[in-house]
């Protein structure tokens, strides 16, 4: 016991790691506080097709560079890469990828989450068919552009999150809180109308609520939870970061405001001790989090049953 | 009286296929109108094109005589996202006072009491705690009502009310929408019931395949030849001998037995009509 008290206390004497720590206890929070939202309107498959969306951004954000000096060493007749070009390479380079994934991934949201249905081809046919053709996309260039020597790491902390959260940059740490932050406000401003909007869309808007404006919204959240969370548990593994958490809150609860508190707190709960636990045990930080998750869902599962019972 | 709500000569459709055309009629304050149809007339259509969820076609659809979307109420029929919903009553009735709050992130004390009259109104105080998945089909109608409510200070629009409720419950609601439209609440209703129509409703519009059949005043109807005669196919099933009044579908197949083969043979068709549409009213509810 005192050995791990020891360890613990080791590394969160860093700042780095207490930081990471609280970025991964608020990317938990937001996304648990949508998930609600987005399993009720049906929209699980959409998180995911959204996530393989952003795995497809970050890698072309993370070949850009490489990308820019290859084409530009084949373009000029000497073979040898202009010093401007060079200098745009590197700037993109040292930028935040989240710059750049950011936006395709808003575009994908507000496409894929549109308002109108009679869009040619169908949602879930859709989303399908984005997902696995980003995947692609993503993992064609990761190997035409290698931006290291070690591609299949790369591949995989991309699609399940960093092996360990100490690698997190302390630049992500600050964009993350304060995207974080800007969700949960959000949210708590607009409670009644998101409420109002997944409950009864067509009521909604024949009364007067702009039901197409908070749809849009939440296409935009579910954006920015997306790419927060994808530094958490990587690009794979964030469905189970939105979804579990509420439908274990909807084995037990039975109002609307009941279910987002409780998937709040069990998100949070599992988000502290999967991150304590991959610390301890050396684990990969978003599987971690994710076996957390599913454990208290089977466990809720269970508390449903017997209670329904009683 | 102010005209509310004028239609002229409107075609209604889902993508390219027309479902119904040249529907022509108005809506003044205070009326009560019914609008009658077999299923697939495009009766729940012209209710959304009203309510401005889909576009006309053609034609034009109006709205006037200071009535805006913030001032009605609706009742939709139920989707499938609603039936495994964890909601309180109470927070789904207060969704219905939603837009008088503006931006304001908090219902005020004078919304949550106008939630709670409405509930207290359809009877369904006890219930308010409860969770909505959990209810029968007739209590969450009435809530879905009590929510509608809170919504309508000049107009209600209703998506046949009276489905999934025992004839004592639709009596007591018939009752409740006639309290309504006296304190000057214009009433516009979808029904299948077509006594409770006449017995009600101050207009009537009934629509055909296609294409609009009537519309005009309730005794002009009565006495009209296609009101005439859809009354009276409608009441041959009511008034059928030793049948217990049809609470649901399943009710018509026993009836056919104890018939006399020559009021069976008229009876009939009529029936079988009834059979199809209580079929197709659970098709669509299903959707």
């Amino acid at each position: 016991m005192g050995e791990i008290i020891d360890k613990l206390s080791l590394y969160f004497s860093y700042p780095f790691v207490r930081y990471a720590l609280i970025v991964g206890l608020m990317i938990a929070l937001c996304s648990s506080l949508l998930g609600v939202t987005l399993v009720l309107k049906r929209f699980s498959f959409i998180g995911d097709g959204l996530s393989h969306v952003a795995f497809g951004a970050i890698s072309i954000a993370s070949v850009l560079p490489v990308m820019i000096k290859d084409i530009a060493a084949g373009v000029s007749t000497s073979g040898e890469v202009p010093q401007s070009i060079k200098k745009l390479a590197d700037l993109i380079a040292d930028a935040n990828n989240n710059y750049i994934v950011l936006p395709i991934t808003l575009l994908a949201a507000v496409l894929l989450l549109r308002p109108g249905k009679n869009a040619r081809i169908k949602g879930d046919a859709a989303v399908a068919m984005i997902s696995v053709g980003s995947l692609a996309v993503g993992y064609m260039l990761m190997n035409r552009f290698p931006s290291s020597s070690n591609i299949s790491g790369d591949v995989c902390s991309t699609l399940f999150g960093s092996t360990s959260i100490l690698t997190l940059k302390r630049e992500d740490v600050r964009l993350c809180l304060v995207m974080a932050i800007a969700v949960i406000l959000i949210f708590l401003l607009f409670y009644h109308k998101i409420f109002a909007v997944t409950f009864d869309e067509n009521f909604a808007k024949a009364t007067g609520v702009r039901a197409d404006g908070y749809n849009l919204l939440i296409a935009v959240i579910t954006a920015l939870i997306i790419v927060l969370a994808m530094n958490l548990v990587g690009s794979l593994l964030i469905s189970a970061l939105i979804i579990f958490p509420s439908l274990s809150a909807m084995r037990l609860f039975k109002s609307f405001r009941g279910v987002i508190l409780c998937s709040a707190v069990i998100s949070v709960i599992c988000a502290g001790f999967g991150i304590i636990a991959s610390i301890l045990l050396s684990t990969p930080v978003g599987s971690t989090i994710v076996i957390a998750d599913m454990t208290v869902f089977f466990l809720f599962c269970i508390a449903g049953k017997v209670t329904k019972r009683a | 009286m102010k005209e509310q709500i004028i239609c002229r000569d409107a075609s209604l459709g889902y993508e390219n296929m027309t479902v119904a055309s040249g529907i022509d009629f108005t809506v003044k304050e205070g009326d009560y109108l019914c609008i009658l149809g077999e299923n697939g007339s495009g009766k729940s259509t012209l209710i959304k094109t009203i309510l401005g969820l889909k576009s006309v076609e053609s034609g034009s659809i109006e709205w006037c005589g200071g009535l805006t979307p913030d001032k009605i109420g609706y009742l939709p029929q139920q989707t499938v996202v609603q039936r495994d919903f964890p909601a309180s009553v109470m927070e789904i009735v207060l969704s219905g006072c939603l837009t008088m709050g503006g931006l304001r992130p908090f219902y005020s004390s004078g919304q949550k009491q106008l939630a709670q009259e409405n509930i207290e109104r359809l009877g369904i105080e006890n219930l308010s705690k409860r969770c909505y998945r959990e209810l029968s089909g007739g209590q969450q109608q009435r809530v879905l009502l009590a929510r509608a409510l809170c919504a309508a200070s000049k107009a209600l629009l209703l998506d046949e009310p009276v489905t999934g409720l025992d004839p004592k419950a639709q009596t007591d609601l018939y009752e409740l929408i006639k309290d309504l439209n006296k304190s000057g609440i214009t009433i516009i209703m979808v029904s299948h019931d077509v006594n409770a129509a006449v017995k009600y409703a101050s207009h009537i519009l009934h629509m055909g395949h296609k294409s609009q059949l009537f519309f005009g005043s309730c005794d002009e109807y009565v006495q009209s030849d296609i009101g005439a005669s859809f009354i009276a196919s409608e009441s041959l099933i009511d008034s059928a001998p030793e049948k217990p009044k049809p609470v649901s579908g399943e009710g018509f197949g026993a009836v056919l037995a104890p018939c006399v083969p020559l009021a069976a043979a008229a009876a009939a068709s009529a029936i079988i009509s009834g059979i199809l549409r209580s079929k197709g009213r659970k098709n669509k509810w299903a959707r």
